[in-house]
């Protein structure tokens, strides 16, 4: 039974697919399927001679990611136009960020919704100009909407009436009731403006935000793809002077050092990623797991190894919610859809 | 009339045809295909040359076509001006 | 997985995973002499499994997964696993496709020039083209048209025909029994019976055709016919396909192209003798 490392070490280093054979290219197309990592290990293979027929499929995997990725920019230019009257920071996240800003990690990468971060202060401004400009919301559970605006670090969802495309608009990167307290003012004050006049985090604070989602915004679901965007990013950043110092202190600043710590330690031990030692920390039991977690995926396209799935994602609700807040949340939920 | 001054991408970025009466256009920033009626692709070529509010827009296709009945355009040229920003075809300067 | 099965058609090549064997025996018997994917690497995998792992034994039932899956869908019975496979290999090109343009139509092909018919589900366009396809025409697809960006051409996409209750009998006579899939009775859409392309279809599923009429077929009416403006084809046409959007400007010259290219006709009919009438006529005028 393959597993992701076939995929990991295609990514890490390309000229590992030299020799692999129909099998193994069977399964680290599903496997890269699988982990939305397609387009990305598309573009990495682009200057090497593969079997037709993965040639065809990496191609239509590049194509594909380069319209979604016209799509996703465009969101960010609508939401941009929207928004601009209001004359606030409006900081783009995630894919939407990298594809703006040109970055490496871009590359390949499958966008999904916008992310973008605004000041809180800032929120009911910001949900009536997006719901003016043809935005609407997509729940309409009232309990699930009071949920979001208590609890969560984000309005509820809202979906463009005509493009039918998500926005999620966040005021902070992690719940408010999450235990690490990352500072979203630090995070604005601390943004680079694009010539769009969209805004970026900084570099120690894209870091910081990547592995921030990577271990508490889920349970590892999509950890091969998040780490290869800390893989790429990294591999930008490290070449300007006092990053890793940088980074240090902002992963401090937020509160977020542990989980900064444990993703470069996985992104070295995955995809041999330079990283600072000092910053990296020493390694912990846990990283063993953790990886593990992350390459359980077979030939075949399907997670294995259950019991430990169902480990990480029980403790990934708990990071969200304190366990009291967790029990009333979950009860209210299991009775209404009785 | 007046209002804030609109712009457009330039030409090469709305690939287009007509066909019967209609122009079909690609537009290549959203990867968006819009069908739109005369006056609309009037009206974006006229923004796509020189920013223009709706006083601006109504000069110049009336100035560029036969245009019958001025007073319609107006409110036509409103109209058309407003779903062609919803559909980010044109944007404020 | 314990069970599989591997199918090109046309030029797409397909694996299909199962924890059953059942569904993969009845899918390679329905596929019997089509070829295996190209240098071996499948374009898309389907899984058929169990929602929860007991429901592999306990009340069985299928849920299809894959490269591509729609997490809503409702698992099938076990009794209905090839109509599992089947829905799972179209899913996967209704959402992974990027190559070909993608139009929800039926093809068939006559001297290198091919027939497109299009319009919504149950009107009748695969078992058009499945009469077509037994009364001298090659039959190239019943389900999906591919559009070749490039060059404007249709290749050919010949997947099992799937028959629904009436169009079942209408097709049943005259066919021998060994093309016939299993009777697939209370599915979600009736009763589904597939039909094997014929021994032509199959061999000539390499060779494209360059588009020449479209149709929008209507079964169940009064004879008539009227001519479809261009505007009106683009715009329908946009709506038959899965991946219009995602193609982005190639996909948009494809389609004007085609319909700069080839006249669009609507037609009704109410029986078998009239729409093959019907359809030879248009295309003796397309020479006119």
């Amino acid at each position: 039974m393959r597993n992701a490392a076939l995929l990991v070490r295609a990514l890490a280093d390309p000229s590992a697919i030299i020799g692999l054979d129909a099998a193994d290219w069977t399964a680290l197309v599903a496997i890269a399927r699988a982990e939305s990592l397609i387009g990305s290990l598309a573009w990495r293979l682009e200057a090497l001679a593969v079997p037709d027929a993965v040639a065809a499929i990496l191609a239509d995997a590049r194509r594909s990611a380069a319209q979604a990725q016209t799509q996703a920019l465009w969101e960010g230019e609508m939401a941009r136009r929207a928004l601009a009257p209001l004359g606030i920071p409006v900081v783009l996240l995630k894919g939407t960020a990298y594809a703006a800003a040109g970055l490496e990690a871009a590359r390949g990468r499958t966008i999904g919704d916008l992310d973008i971060l605004v000041p809180r202060g800032a929120l009911d401004q910001v949900e009536g100009a997006l719901l003016a400009a043809g935005w609407e919301w997509v729940k309409e559970d009232p309990y699930d909407d009071l949920y979001y605006r208590r609890w969560m670090h984000e309005l509820p969802p809202l979906i463009h009436r005509a493009r039918d495309r998500m926005i999620d608009v966040h005021h902070t990167i992690l719940p408010p009731t999450a235990r690490p307290t990352p500072d979203p003012a630090a995070l604005i004050a601390g943004s680079v403006a694009l010539p769009t006049g969209l805004r970026i985090l900084s570099p120690a604070d894209m870091i910081v935000h990547s592995a921030a989602h990577l271990f508490a915004d889920g349970d590892l679901a999509g950890g091969l793809r998040n780490l290869w965007d800390i893989d790429r990013l990294l591999r930008g950043f490290a070449a300007a002077p006092g990053f890793w110092s940088a980074l240090a202190d902002r992963a401090a600043h937020h509160q977020l050092q542990p989980a900064v710590a444990r993703a470069l330690r996985l992104a070295r031990a995955i995809y041999a990623t330079p990283v600072d030692a000092d910053v990296a920390g020493p390694p912990r039991m846990a990283d063993a797991l953790y990886r593990r977690r992350l390459l359980a995926r077979d030939g075949w396209g399907r997670e294995r190894d259950k019991a430990l799935r169902f480990a990480f994602y029980v403790r990934s609700h708990w990071l969200r919610m304190p366990p009291a807040m967790l029990a009333r949340h979950l009860w209210t939920k299991a009775r209404k859809s009785r | 009339m007046g209002g804030p001054r609109f712009v457009a991408d330039p030409a090469v970025e709305r690939p287009h045809m007509w066909i019967d009466g209609f122009a079909i256009l690609y537009h290549r920033p959203s990867g968006m295909t819009h069908i739109i009626a005369s006056p609309v692709p009037e009206m974006l070529a006229v923004i796509a040359d020189a920013p223009a509010d709706a006083t601006d827009i109504v000069a110049r296709l009336s100035a560029e076509h036969d245009v019958a009945g001025e007073g319609a355009l107006d409110a036509i040229v409103a109209a058309r001006l407003e779903e062609l920003e919803s559909a980010g075809l044109v944007y404020r300067a | 997985m314990k069970h599989e099965a591997r199918i090109r058609v046309g030029p797409i090549g397909f694996r299909v995973g199962s924890a059953w064997p059942g569904p993969v025996a009845a899918l390679n018997a329905l596929y019997d002499g089509y070829p295996t994917p190209r240098d071996d690497i499948p374009d898309f995998t389907v899984r058929l499994e169990p929602e929860r792992p007991w429901r592999r034994w306990v009340r069985p039932s299928i849920a299809i997964r894959g490269d591509y899956v729609l997490p809503e869908a409702s698992p099938l019975a076990l009794a209905h696993g090839l109509l599992a496979a089947e829905l799972g290999m179209n899913l996967q090109m209704a959402l992974g496709q990027r190559r070909y343009l993608l139009l929800h139509a039926s093809s068939v092909e006559r001297d290198g020039r091919a027939l497109l018919m299009t319009g919504e589900s149950g009107a009748g366009k695969s078992t058009l083209a499945a009469l077509l396809g037994e009364r001298g025409w090659r039959l190239m697809g019943d389900e999906f048209a591919l559009i070749d960006p490039a060059t404007g051409l249709v290749w050919a996409f010949p997947r099992a025909i799937s028959l629904k209750n009436q169009a079942i009998d209408v097709m049943a006579s005259g066919l021998p029994q060994a093309r016939f899939g299993p009777v697939l009775s209370g599915t979600p859409k009736g009763t589904i019976r597939h039909l094997r392309p014929d021994a032509r279809a199959i061999a000539e599923m390499d060779a494209p055709a360059r588009p020449a009429l479209l149709l929008f077929p209507r079964y169940g009416f009064a004879e008539a016919l009227r001519g479809v403006g261009a505007a009106e084809v683009f715009v329908r046409l946009t709506q038959a396909s899965t991946n219009y959007v995602a193609l982005g400007e190639s996909g948009f010259n494809a389609l004007r192209n085609l319909v700069e290219a080839i006249p669009a006709c609507a037609i009704d009919y109410p029986d078998t003798a009239s729409a093959v009438s019907l359809v030879e006529r248009l295309w003796a005028e397309l020479d006119g």
